[in-house]
């Protein structure tokens, strides 16, 4: 407003149009469909949450050790507390779970180490979480090895048999996919081939067919008496199978590197391993890191198809939870539990990526 | 396709002749390997399940533990390997496991062509129906135009066609995926009647709403005798399976119980029961065993009524009745030959 002294100062807007109830106004009661609108979805919002509320809190019952203590009507968690050893660790003997808890403790704690920027020497603590790590934790949950007893594969079970297959499955098919991408944009022809049709095969069939050729036809080829592990024979087609996903996933990074790159590669003089490893695939892998994360949560998923050839896994175990006959009909409680806890993992997964995106970040997205 | 079938029928074949060379080669593994390996179900309740320390218990699992009892004289050394319907077989040619005991129906397919032997029956189960109290149904023969809720896809369903086709009655089915679902539909009254094996029945009937609405109605429409499975052409071991299952039959017979066993071995005069627990006649001779085999059987696992109520009867949640899985002098038809 112009006065004859000059302009006014600037008036603060209306209370009402800015803050909470501005943006109530202007979001969902500009009109009367709108306010009705927002109404109606708070009564949709209403009528959903409050029993699942409900259900999951007010009317639970958290205590005790049957299910008489299930009385109230609501969800029964004495079911997920009576069984927690069992689902988390599976017929694990009692005495060995300080085996598992150390050995995914030091699994995080390296995570977290890799994590920090501060850490001098990351390179090597990288090195060893892929070969040494292993290699530990392999003897902790086996055993065989410096004083510790030998727990056999079929006593292992639940959310740690979960995260062995899918730690297996991550750490072992991200390089073979790798290689296997490269292959097949290589120039050799017998490398080409050999890599398209073993990509090709894999990612052909499903992998229940994989599974169940693990499980049910390969001991008949093999001698009787050769009971070769069904754990790993499961381990290593989950890992072929992924290998071959993972392999077209980098090949989409691969194909999305401007050619100059490869032709400044060699006018640099570096060989093919060089300007694989130092120019075009740290540039390939971090264009993808969305489809290799994506790959993995769907990967972390896929183990609980091993309930189909009869491991234990955290959802086979949950299910042979409710069908003993102390806990029978609990199948709510128990699948609302381990849609939580997958959600847990493929959640904090995914969040890592978008993590590692803006760490690696270096103005190639646009 | 074609060459796909060929192939599996090739490997099935296979498989079917490459486990009848073997004989008597079962029970030495398992004596050196030192404990039992055995199949059983996923989770079956009453049949098969883990504990919350996670032991494995019920009426099949107590076929391996019988077996365990014999040979070793601990019932607990037996390893469970769950299987599931399609691997079951091949874990049993492959040698992956020593007895199938997973509630596996006996049929003549099963039979003859697996290269497999049952070694008996230890539940006798069968289609039956369930019925809502409130319908005022005593007999599957008064649900003339009733409407099932059926599992869509499996022998149920053709059962209870024939069923009702045989006895001139009409019926509405109702299909459902899985069988929490049919239960649920059941449960929520979209059908009068719900089939099932009766077994599973009871299972079912523990999750409804109002459990003591429900009804199981006596008859049963088919035949399906469950019991332990192993290879065939090992006789030596398909005796021992076989025999370890009739001695608690016997026992329950006999009246030789977990409790009272010791006392019976000392002081009974009953010659049969003197026999059952190796203290005269054959003993465990005949099949490679120790003098009380029987008596560790009884004594650790208990006879056949215990096992019974304890897994799946009275003393159990599921409060299934004996029913055809009474002795053969009691109204039902589990029959062990004599221990002579």
């Amino acid at each position: 407003m112009i006065t004859k002294n000059g302009s006014l100062p600037d008036q603060p807007p209306p209370t009402n149009s800015i803050g909470v109830i501005g943006w109530l106004r202007r979001n969902l009661f500009a009109s009367v469909l709108n306010t009705l609108l927002t109404f109606l979805a708070l009564y949709i919002i209403y009528l959903g949450i409050v029993p699942a509320v409900n259900w999951v809190f007010v009317n639970s019952d958290w205590v005790g050790d049957s299910r008489d203590a299930c009385s109230s009507g609501g969800a029964c968690w004495v079911f997920i507390a009576a069984r927690i050893n069992l689902f988390m660790y599976g017929f694990y003997p009692e005495e060995g779970y300080w085996r598992i808890n150390l050995a995914f403790a030091i699994l995080v704690l390296l995570l977290v180490l890799l994590n920090i920027r501060q850490v001098p020497r990351r390179g090597w603590i990288a090195a060893f979480t892929l070969i040494g790590y292993p290699i530990i934790a392999f003897y902790l949950f086996y055993g065989g090895a410096f004083g510790l007893t030998v727990v056999d594969t079929h006593n292992w079970g639940g959310l740690s048999l979960t995260l062995i297959l899918s730690g297996v499955g991550i750490v072992a098919s991200l390089p073979i996919g790798v290689v296997l991408a490269l292959g097949r944009n290589s120039q050799m022809p017998i490398v080409k081939a050999a890599s398209i049709v073993f990509i090709e095969f894999w990612r052909g069939v499903p992998l229940i067919t994989v599974l169940f050729m693990s499980s049910v036809m390969l001991p008949l080829f093999l001698p009787e008496g050769t009971s070769f592990d069904k754990l790993l024979r499961a381990m290593i087609g989950i890992v072929l199978f992924e290998s071959a996903y993972m392999a077209e996933v980098v090949r989409g990074g691969l194909a999305a590197i401007p050619r100059g790159q490869y032709e400044a590669a060699k006018a640099l003089g570096l060989n093919y391993w060089k300007s694989m490893t130092l120019i075009i695939l740290p540039q390939a892998l971090k264009l993808v890191i969305p489809g290799i994360v994506n790959t993995f949560i769907a990967l972390f998923k896929d183990t609980t198809l091993v309930l189909i050839i009869g491991l234990f896994d955290l959802l086979t175990t949950i299910e042979a939870g409710f069908k003993h006959v102390s806990w029978l009909g609990f199948a709510v409680e128990g699948y609302v539990f381990a849609a939580l806890i997958y959600w847990i993992f493929c959640f904090s997964m995914s969040r890592y990526s978008q993590n590692l995106e803006r760490k690696l970040h270096t103005g190639h997205a646009r | 396709m074609k060459k796909i079938y060929a192939l599996t029928s090739a490997v099935a074949l296979a498989a079917t002749f490459s486990v009848t060379v073997h004989a008597g080669a079962t029970l030495d593994a398992v004596k050196s390997r030192g404990h039992v390996q055995c199949g059983t179900n996923t989770g079956v309740p009453g049949f098969a399940t883990p504990d919350d320390k996670g032991n494995w218990s019920g009426i099949d699992v107590d076929v391996c533990r019988a077996v365990a009892a014999a040979l070793f004289g601990d019932a607990g050394k037996i390893q469970i390997t769950p299987l599931t319907a399609k691997e079951r077989f091949t874990a049993l040619q492959s040698g992956e496991i020593d007895i199938l005991s997973r509630n596996t129906t006996w049929t003549l397919t099963r039979d003859t062509s697996l290269g497999l032997n049952f070694a008996g029956v230890n539940y006798y189960d069968g289609q039956g129906f369930m019925v809502k109290k409130s319908l005022g149904v005593a007999s599957a023969k008064e649900l003339d135009g009733a409407s099932f809720c059926i599992q869509a896809g499996t022998t149920t369903e053709l059962n209870l066609t024939d069923y009702f086709r045989s006895n001139n009655m009409a019926y509405t089915p109702i299909t459902f995926d899985t069988s929490a679902e049919t239960a649920a539909a059941f449960d929520a009254g979209r059908c009068d009647a719900l089939t099932s094996d009766q077994s599973q029945l009871y299972a079912l009937r523990i999750q409804l709403k109002n459990p003591e609405g429900a009804v199981v109605l006596p008859e049963i429409i088919s035949k399906e005798p469950l019991g332990p499975v192993v290879r065939q052409g090992d006789d030596e071991w398909f005796n021992i399976v076989r025999w370890s299952l009739y001695a608690m039959l016997n026992a329950e017979e006999l009246g030789v119980t977990s409790a009272n066993v010791d006392e019976m071995a000392a002081n009974s005069k009953d010659p049969n029961v003197l026999r059952l627990l190796g203290k005269e006649g054959i003993k465990g001779s005949g099949m490679g065993l120790n003098d009380n085999w029987a008596h560790n059987i009884i004594k650790q696992v208990g006879n056949y009524a215990e096992s019974f109520e304890r897994n799946v009867g009275q003393g159990s949640p599921l409060k299934i009745a004996r029913g055809l899985n009474a002795l053969w002098n009691k109204g039902g038809i589990q029959y062990a030959p004599p221990i002579r």
